[in-house]
């Protein structure tokens, strides 16, 4: 992209701001807890019975007892508790929205309005054993049988991890050029500083008995049928490669991003100064692609950013607290506003017209009046979609359910030796920790199968 | 507002807290710093026989902490001042001179011999000072010189020294005792028997705070090596509370005067020492974790406390709590309590119900009609007050006494008083023994 200021007012461009502001509103949103802030806080918890934040990890996370170990100064050993269930919980740690899950429920929260900050404890744990450069896990003995993996996201990395350390040897392919997935790609940089996807994904591959192979696509470098028939067996973890379109006129002008791509071209630039922003910028959408689109772009220098949302603050994907980050860092939050027209000159994004909305017992009613917002970039982050290509072509295809792949409660679809997890299946929660969990979840029950299988074998 | 003063074995005091003998009276400047912050007296470092001990030269003193570094135990291996005797002498007449009003004790400790005794003390009554107290308590470095706890733990020595002291000096004469030791009775009849005018209590006790793991040695460590010394501090204070409390309704010393040791950091804590007694409190390790100024604390909490229970005077409530405190076997036993869960103010922790249900009588709920909810099972629950202890929420559970029919027994509970000494379980309970009321005089254990 390069700078364009025009005679319509268009103001676009790179270099907005200092670097030393650039690098504030680009670090650590949560810096890490020095030692003794840990130990303060590990002593918050009460070590609960049948502990509710753990009922709430999506992985199961025995969180009272990675605390307790914290606290008693063992913090590696509080990593191996937590990575033991999720081994992204360093990832987890960052990304994980505590505020709904386990952060919500703690006794703290509900006795005083002040949970023990999981999260913070999760990552001094967690960067603590990282630091140390080991693995903590080891492989069981070779089991000789492969895994084809397809996609290095989340949901594909923990299911090799987990298969690895079982004992299985396990390919990865992914589309992109690093693995990581949405972490790599998709994630707030203040959220994951410091390179941290990559180095999370170099310590996982330490168990050994990974190979990945970038670059291959399913579909085009990779096939579905090839894999069934080379691998044992088959995880997809194919995440949304697709996002809504918004359906308005005017949508293909200069300047009219889809949210998704343009997170990920900023996660993949280096110099942050160099990556130019619109001094007036509209985020469309509710969800945490909005937030996270919209706060990036103010921490670049836009001057004025607005998301936009059809429904009502109560309907917004995003947390409250995710709310709040956004508007304490200076975005304007509306509310029904839908978008009608992406207005434009000379080919560029000049501004977008909304039509104002109102909640009519449950639907969504247009109330014919309109609002204009001048705009230099506007951004889509309306929602992304599963694209079945490469996973059609196999007999009838596998089975989908409300657009994504529909799989059992042990990740199974609806094909022979084929597994599935994180946002491609239907009825997550697009959660990081979430597809985790369905990569372990589909591991175990792959291994189980496998098991299985030698026995029959054998017998 | 309430009057602080005491008037203890005569000597008057401001307010009820002197700092005890340690480091923080060691020299003038510091007791001129104390009583610029409002303490009421001070017993100097321990005095001894010139030439001065020395002391170790790398790390004196350990301690064990709270989570944010909230200072629990503190142990010291410092000994009795290492100063010149004319010095430490000189600087108490000074200080007497300018701070009449304050109480100044002088600690003392030679070795077990009259004459030592009886020159030491002669020197001490020329500088003013109101009361000497004998250091019998001090477990490290001293006691391996026949010293110190070597004394205080050997009751003929101190009735020896004692009279040795009464006989010659006229100033009043308090024993401090160690609390290492298996009875404190005998050491405080002891001091009672030679004529001493109170004892002082507890000294520090003996203790090994940590053992560093990766030198494989106890902490402080000095060049590799460590000893024993004596823990003081928030501790020690249950300790302290109980000897106070053995020797305060022994019959043999319960008019003996106490100044109470161990733990005090704040007034609530002076409160309990002079309930169960003390006729004032000393004071060493809040001061050494927080500087003299503490001690306004101290007074205006003690102060505001008296005003709002409508204690005018320390008397006033002194030894109110030493009736109440009595042997086990005196107990009611039909006093039947059941634990009460404020359902409110619970935060559903459940830390009450795997307390109980692990390591006691499996009392509480941890799920009634398929949700999270923790309550009392009567029918099991013995009253034991773990479930209080354990809970994160002040006055959440508490302990409620029934009457009428226990659950649990299914037996009714009679109204009466009742105890061990005549249970029919007990095999010293004849059936011709009267039931024994509680004795006004307690019978000693050891006789």
């Amino acid at each position: 992209m390069t700078a364009m200021t025009d005679p319509a007012g268009v103001d676009v461009r790179a270099g907005r701001l200092s670097a030393e502001v650039l690098a504030t509103g680009f670090s650590d949103l949560h810096p890490a807890f020095e030692p003794h802030e840990a130990f303060v806080e590990a002593d918050r918890c009460y070590f609960c019975y049948d502990a509710p934040c753990m009922q709430a990890c999506p992985t199961g996370i025995d969180i009272p007892l990675f605390i307790r170990e914290i606290q008693a100064g063992n913090p590696i050993g509080a990593a191996k508790t937590i990575l033991s269930a999720n081994i992204l919980g360093g990832m987890c740690a960052r990304v994980c929205p505590t505020e709904t899950l386990c952060e919500e429920v703690c006794v703290r929260e509900v006795a005083e309005g002040k949970p023990v900050q999981i999260g913070l404890l999760q990552r001094h744990a967690t960067d603590a054993l990282m630091a140390t450069g080991n693995h903590p896990f080891r492989r069981a003995a070779p089991t000789g049988r492969r895994i084809a993996v397809v996609g290095a996201g989340p949901a594909g990395l923990s299911c090799a991890h987990r298969l690895a350390m079982l004992g299985h040897d396990v390919t990865i392919f992914d589309a992109r050029e690093k693995p990581g997935g949405l972490n790599e790609y998709g994630i707030a940089a203040y959220k994951a500083t410091e390179d941290f996807a990559q180095r999370e994904v170099e310590f996982l591959l330490k168990i050994g008995g990974i190979a990945i192979e970038t670059g291959k696509a399913l579909g085009r470098d990779v096939h579905l049928a090839d894999l069934r028939r080379d691998y044992d067996a088959v995880f997809l973890g194919l995440g949304l490669a697709g996002v809504n379109a918004l359906g308005a006129e005017g949508e293909t002008a200069g300047g009219s991003h889809d949210a998704v791509a343009w997170i990920a071209d900023l996660r993949q630039t280096a110099e942050l100064s160099q990556l130019p922003v619109g001094r007036r910028v509209v985020v469309i959408g509710g969800g945490m692609t909005a937030i996270d689109a919209a706060v990036q772009s103010k921490a670049l220098g836009a001057e004025e950013v607005t998301i936009a949302y059809r429904r009502g603050r109560e309907a917004m994907n995003a947390s409250p607290y995710e709310q709040e980050v956004a508007a304490t860092r200076g975005v304007h939050l509306r509310f029904n506003l839908q978008p009608k027209r992406i207005l434009a000159e000379n080919g560029h994004v000049t501004g977008i017209e909304m039509e104002r909305t109102r909640s009519d017992g449950g639907t969504l009613v247009l109330t014919g009046e309109t609002v204009t917002l001048e705009a230099d970039q506007v951004f889509k982050a309306i929602g992304q979609s599963f694209v079945a290509e490469g996973t059609d072509h196999e007999g009838e295809g596998i089975a989908l359910e409300r657009g994504r792949m529909k799989v059992d409660a042990a990740c199974r679809t609806s094909l022979d030796g084929v597994w599935a997890g994180g946002d491609c299946i239907a009825g997550g929660e697009d959660l990081t920790v979430v597809a985790v969990e369905d990569g372990k979840i589909a591991a175990m029950d792959i291994h189980a199968a496998l098991t299985a299988a030698d026995r029959v074998a054998a017998e | 507002m309430a009057d602080l003063s005491t008037s203890f074995l005569g000597i008057s005091s401001p307010n009820p807290f002197w700092l005890a003998s340690a480091p923080p009276t060691d020299k003038e400047y510091n007791v001129q710093r104390a009583f610029e912050q409002g303490w009421g007296g001070v017993v100097w470092k321990t005095l001894g026989e010139d030439p001065p001990v020395v002391n170790v030269n790398g790390p004196r003193y350990g301690a064990i902490w709270g989570p944010d570094r909230r200072l629990l135990g503190l142990n010291n291996i410092e000994l009795i001042t290492d100063r010149a005797l004319d010095t430490n002498l000189e600087e108490i007449a000074r200080v007497k001179r300018n701070w009449p009003d304050r109480a100044l004790i002088v600690s003392l400790m030679v070795p077990c011999e009259e004459a030592p005794w009886q020159k030491i003390l002669g020197l001490v009554e020329q500088t003013g000072a109101d009361g000497v107290e004998l250091n019998f308590g001090c477990p490290h470095g001293m006691s391996e010189r026949g010293m110190g706890s070597a004394v205080g733990q050997v009751p003929e020595y101190i009735e020896m020294v004692a009279r040795w002291c009464k006989q010659h000096s006229r100033l009043p004469v308090i024993v401090k005792l160690t609390p290492n030791i298996t009875d404190i009775r005998y050491p405080a009849r002891a001091a009672k028997e030679g004529g001493a005018d109170a004892v002082s209590l507890i000294n520090t006790v003996s203790s090994i705070m940590s053992i560093d793991l990766d030198n494989f040695a106890p902490t402080p460590t000095i060049d590799g090596k460590g000893s024993h010394g004596g823990m003081c501090g928030p501790a020690v204070k249950p300790i302290a509370l109980n000897m106070v409390a053995e020797i305060a309704r022994d019959a043999a010393t319960a008019d003996m005067p106490i100044s109470g040791i161990g733990g005090i950091t704040t007034w609530r804590d002076a409160a309990e020492f002079i309930a169960l007694g003390c006729g004032n409190v000393q004071v060493c390790t809040a001061a050494m974790t927080y500087g003299f100024k503490v001690v306004k604390e101290m007074i205006s909490g003690l102060a505001d406390w008296m005003d709002e229970k409508g204690y005018a005077t320390i008397e006033d409530f002194r030894g109110k709590a030493v009736p109440n405190v009595t042997d086990w076997q005196y107990l009611n036993l039909n006093y039947v309590t059941k634990a009460r869960i404020d359902q409110d103010k619970c935060i559903s922790c459940g830390r009450c119900h795997i307390a109980c249900e692990d390591t006691s009588h499996q009392a509480i709920t941890s799920m009634v009609e398929g949700r999270r909810h923790f309550e009392v099972i009567d029918e099991e629950c013995v009253g034991c007050n773990l479930c209080v202890n354990v809970c994160p929420v002040e006055d959440c559970i508490t302990m409620e006494r029934i009457s009428g029919f226990d659950p649990r027994t299914g037996k009714p509970i009679p109204d009466e008083y009742d105890n061990w000494t005549r249970h029919p379980n007990n095999p010293a309970s004849a059936e011709k023994k009267q039931h024994a009321p509680e004795p006004v005089t307690m019978p000693d254990a050891a006789e």
